[in-house]
């Protein structure tokens, strides 16, 4: 897949709506809106943990967006993760998106290139769904799926419960990735919305590494399950 | 018609030097009444200056639209404002004048005021675009035209989101001829909503997120309250429906109490509007509901409300305690006040998130207490339009049917006959069948052979009861000659057990049931509700494939007040013409609309196709039709023709109501009919503010 082409065809089908008609009442119906939406951005509370952040943004129409997501995890040593997404995403049912771009991970090293093509939606019983399928260079797959949901204790008290799980085609020694379910994590949030845009939380992360995944760490002398409490905030605008 | 007149003095009623707690207009039949002067102490109402309507009467009106800083939170913010006024000033026009209007926009934007409800010639409609560009900034534009109709009306600019800021005003026509409603003494009661938000911030957000301004939505406190109430099982299959759906039963208003300050005549609920009146007198008030997004429930606590015009149009009068009036719509009443006492005026938003007040009294020094808010309403299965589990009733409307349990056991029905050559007129309204187990009830001889069965009237038959299975209609051989208009609409059936009633033989013969494929005038389509593939997409989230008729349901949140607190509520079923019906043609064709929408993605459109993709309507000049429309949604929409009047199929095809504004409920569907008597091109949307860039579309008249 040509990802060049792709992200043309994205900026051109969201240029083809673009063009505005007259102005009979309250205006334009899909005006060019963009989002950013800082959703996890935490630090650990144990002070050799690392920060992480993971944040996604919007720019586009009704039906048209460019869509960008990022994350990553910052620490004293040497153990970064930074990865950027940047994608094209179309409706396809009333609650899914289809979502096709590139993905590109610039921290560990070596870098690896991705070609994406995703779903993201949601899901009945209000379940925010995330998954996408990579596909790097030198026959490299790779799939991710998340899941979430907000549980109201009250209109601005919000828990929320979530898992993600990683699949790798085959082996990545360099980077410590075993093929086969990788790893999986969950978390859970309890937040407080101060106002909708803006609400700090506190947090629990596990994470556990799985198969050929785990045995690289063990090698490495690493961990292979780790739990963390985190504090943190999330907002959008 | 465009002309460059400057602005002249206005010719103002209440002297613009009094000041504010002084200003108000009193006007009536009853000139000598009008002229009486009531001391208005100051600090009357809530130690507040209570803020009248400025009124502007004559021939000649001068117009200017400028921007103003008003303080309505106790923040201050940037409003659209008419001559300085919000509301902008009520004009007062006489039936059968010529009325010139010189509107100066003083906006660094375009701006427009279209007169809602008032027939005139299309390019005095002021909507920008269709053969009227609109007021280009510093310009002025002269609107003229000869008033051919009398009651309340309104009028609001149509450019921008400049209404929501505060660009709209009264207008009250006195009739050319004596007026049928007999009082001393009105006002107009203008509701609005106000937000310090600038409109394109809440657009933005609600495209954001759709639930931006809910803070009702259900909580884990809730789920657990309901478990205590009705146990797990049932708790969790009434929550799996909406769960599957992803659809939220507490979304009632996009945009709530949480941004908006809700206004009566300008007046923020903690200061109010005051009213006086004295002994004896009968005080009409004219309710205009102004708002951007607010449909609102309005009552007069310990007062009877007679209702006589609605959408400016006299009607027969309606008692009532208690009605919902639609964004754009308006309702006069007229009511009988005592003396030495005072009344709340309240208005109510529909979901209870914000109300607004009045004070009417003979006495400045008394103040009616303020009731509390009704309980929030909650989305059921039926807005959403959905089927009765395993009911199969053919044709047969009868979504909504209320049964709380009587007891019904060994009804026997079988001798009633009903044979007759002419059985139009009927009513069941009062045939009461309630029973815990209504098993065995026998309608298999129930035969109604009638000849013509029109105006038969079912909508009050309520039937309640926990069992009732075993009900055999069967042999409920119901072959008309004509049988349209019959409305079971409201047969209201909310039964725990309804599985196994059959109505499978319950023979309606749809062909005979209708004239040539349509239902006759006034009593609303026969037609299937079918979904065209322009509905299918992400645009749309939900389709109701069962929907009710909207006509005798008083609307979400006020179902219950009959039984709850003796409110009689207004519906549209209650409204007839005062006029005999001015067209008495039969529709020619039937125009079916669907009103869609994503809630989630804050999208809306008819048929599912958004007004800047779709092709303009098409009316025949001369011909009369009906439109259907079916709301495929779960919010209540105003919708607005122009230049024509919508005449409401209510039941009575001898006086069709002419409404401007008709809200459709929920997963529900309503037909009114339409001369197509105006030539040109006229904007067709719905009034929220918010859905109308999308759910709109043009009508062209050739
Ligand atoms: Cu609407």
């Amino acid at each position: 897949m040509n990802k060049t082409n792709l992200m043309a065809l994205g900026l051109l089908s969201l240029s083809a709506t673009s063009t505005s008609t007259a102005v009979f009442a309250g205006g334009n119906d899909d005006p060019l809106l963009t989002k950013v939406m800082l959703d996890q951005f935490e630090k650990g509370v144990d002070p050799q943990d690392p920060t992480q952040f993971s944040a996604q943004a919007w720019l586009g129409y009704d039906l048209n967006k460019l869509w960008l997501k990022t994350e990553g995890e910052y620490s004293n040593s040497d153990k970064q993760d930074f990865e950027i997404q940047a994608l094209y995403s179309k409706p396809i049912a009333p609650y899914w998106d289809v979502q096709f771009g590139i993905k590109t991970d610039i921290k560990p090293t070596p870098n690896r290139n991705w070609a994406v093509i995703g779903v993201q939606g949601l899901a009945p019983y209000f379940f925010d769904i995330d998954a996408a399928l990579f596909i790097g260079d030198q026959g490299r797959t790779a799939m991710r799926l998340s899941a979430e949901y907000e549980l109201l204790i009250t209109q601005k008290l919000i828990l929320t419960p979530e898992v993600e799980v990683n699949l790798f085609g085959k082996d990545d020694a360099e980077l410590g990735i075993g093929s086969g379910l990788s790893d999986i994590s969950a978390g859970l949030r309890l937040r407080y919305e101060i106002v909708r845009e803006f609400a700090p939380y506190i947090g629990v992360d596990w994470r556990q590494k799985l198969g050929n995944t785990a045995d690289y760490a063990r090698i490495e002398g690493e961990d292979t399950q780790e739990t963390q409490f985190v504090i943190g905030f999330r907002a959008w605008f | 018609m465009k002309s460059q007149y400057m602005i002249k003095p206005m010719i103002q009623k209440p002297n613009s030097e009094l000041n504010n707690s002084r200003r108000r207009f009193v006007f009536g039949a009853s000139a000598m009444l009008a002229l009486m002067s009531i001391p208005f102490p100051k600090n009357a109402f809530a130690n507040a200056l209570s803020q009248s309507l400025s009124q502007l009467s004559g021939k000649v009106f001068d117009l200017s639209i400028d921007y103003k800083m008003v303080n309505f939170t106790g923040k201050s913010a940037r409003a659209t404002v008419v001559n300085q006024l919000l509301p902008a000033p009520l004009l007062r026009w006489k039936e059968g004048e010529t009325v010139t209007l010189r509107v100066k926009n003083n906006l660094d934007h375009d701006s427009s005021i279209h007169w809602h409800g008032i027939i005139l010639p299309t390019e005095m409609d002021g909507v920008p675009g269709f053969s009227f560009d609109g007021i280009k900034p510093g310009e002025t534009f002269e609107y003229q035209f000869t008033v051919q109709q009398s009651g309340t009306y309104w009028y609001h600019s149509h450019s921008g989101y400049q209404e929501q800021t505060g660009l709209f005003g009264a207008i009250v026509i006195d009739p050319a001829t004596p007026d049928p409603v007999i009082y001393d003494r009105d006002y107009v009661i203008m509701l609005s909503d106000w937000s310090d938000e600038a409109p394109e911030n809440i657009y933005a957000k609600l495209k954001k997120q759709a639930d931006y301004y809910n803070y009702r939505e259900r909580t884990v406190m809730d789920f657990f309250s309901d478990v205590n109430k009705n146990g797990l099982a049932n708790t969790w299959n009434a929550r799996s429906m909406w769960n599957n759906a992803r659809m939220s039963d507490t979304d009632i208003s996009d945009v709530t109490g949480s941004t908006y300050t809700y206004l009566m005549n300008g007046n923020p609920p903690q200061q109010g509007w005051q009213g006086l009146f004295e002994q004896g007198e009968k005080v009409r008030l004219r309710f205009i509901n102004s708002s951007a997004m607010t449909i609102f429930d309005v009552r007069i606590p310990g007062l009877k409300m007679s209702v006589v015009a609605s959408d400016g149009q006299n009607i027969q009068p309606v008692s009532v305690d208690e009605f919902r009036i639609g964004v754009a719509e308006t309702y006069d009443v007229v009511i009988e006040p005592e003396v030495d006492n005072a009344y709340c005026i309240f208005a109510q938003s529909i979901d209870r998130t914000g109300f607004t007040v009045g004070n009417l009294t003979s006495d400045a020094s008394l103040h009616a207490p303020i009731p509390p808010m009704d309980p929030r309403p909650v989305l059921g299965h039926s807005d959403m339009g959905m089927d009765m589990n395993g009911m199969d009733m053919n044709g047969m409307d009868m979504n909504g049917m209320d049964m709380n349990g009587m007891d019904m056991n060994g009804m026997d029905h079988s001798k009633m006959d009903m044979g007759a050559g002419e059985m139009s007129g009927m009513d069941h309204s009062k045939m009461a069948m309630g029973g815990s187990d209504m098993s065995g009830m026998d309608h298999s001889k129930m035969a109604m052979g009638a000849d013509d069965m029109s105006g038969m009237d079912h909508s009050k038959m309520p039937m309640g009861g926990g069992d009732m299975s075993g009900m055999d209609h069967s042999k409920m051989a119901m072959g008309a000659g004509d049988m349209s208009g019959m409305d079971h609409s409201k047969m209201d059936m909310g039964a725990g057990d309804m599985s196994g009633m059959d109505h499978s033989k319950m023979a309606m013969d749809a062909a005979k049931a209708t004239v040539s494929g349509l239902g006759l005038a006034g009593f609303g389509s026969n037609n299937e509700i079918k979904h065209i593939d322009t509905e299918f997409g992400p645009q749309v989230d939900m389709r109701a494939d069962a929907p009710k008729s909207g006509l005798h349901d008083p609307g979400i949140g006020l179902r219950d007040h009959q039984q709850q607190f003796n409110r009689k509520v207004l519906t549209y079923g209650d409204i007839k013409g005062l006029h005999p019906t001015y067209d008495t043609r039969q529709p020619s064709r039937e125009i079916q609309l669907h009103l869609t929408g994503n809630m989630n993605r804050y999208m809306w459109s008819v048929n599912g196709v958004k007004f800047m993709d779709a092709a303009p309507l098409e009316f025949e000049y001369g011909e009369r039709l009906r439109i259907t429309l079916v709301n495929d949604t779960m919010m209540t929409h105003p919708m607005h023709l122009h230049g024509m009047w919508s005449e409401l199929e209510t039941g009575d095809p001898d006086f069709i109501p002419r409404k401007h504004t008709v809200l459709v409920q929920p997963g529900s569907k309503i037909s009114y009919l339409v001369t197509a008597d105006a030539k040109g091109q006229w904007a067709y949307h719905c009034h929220l503010l918010f859905h109308m860039p999308g759910m709109f579309r043009k009508v062209v008249v050739k």
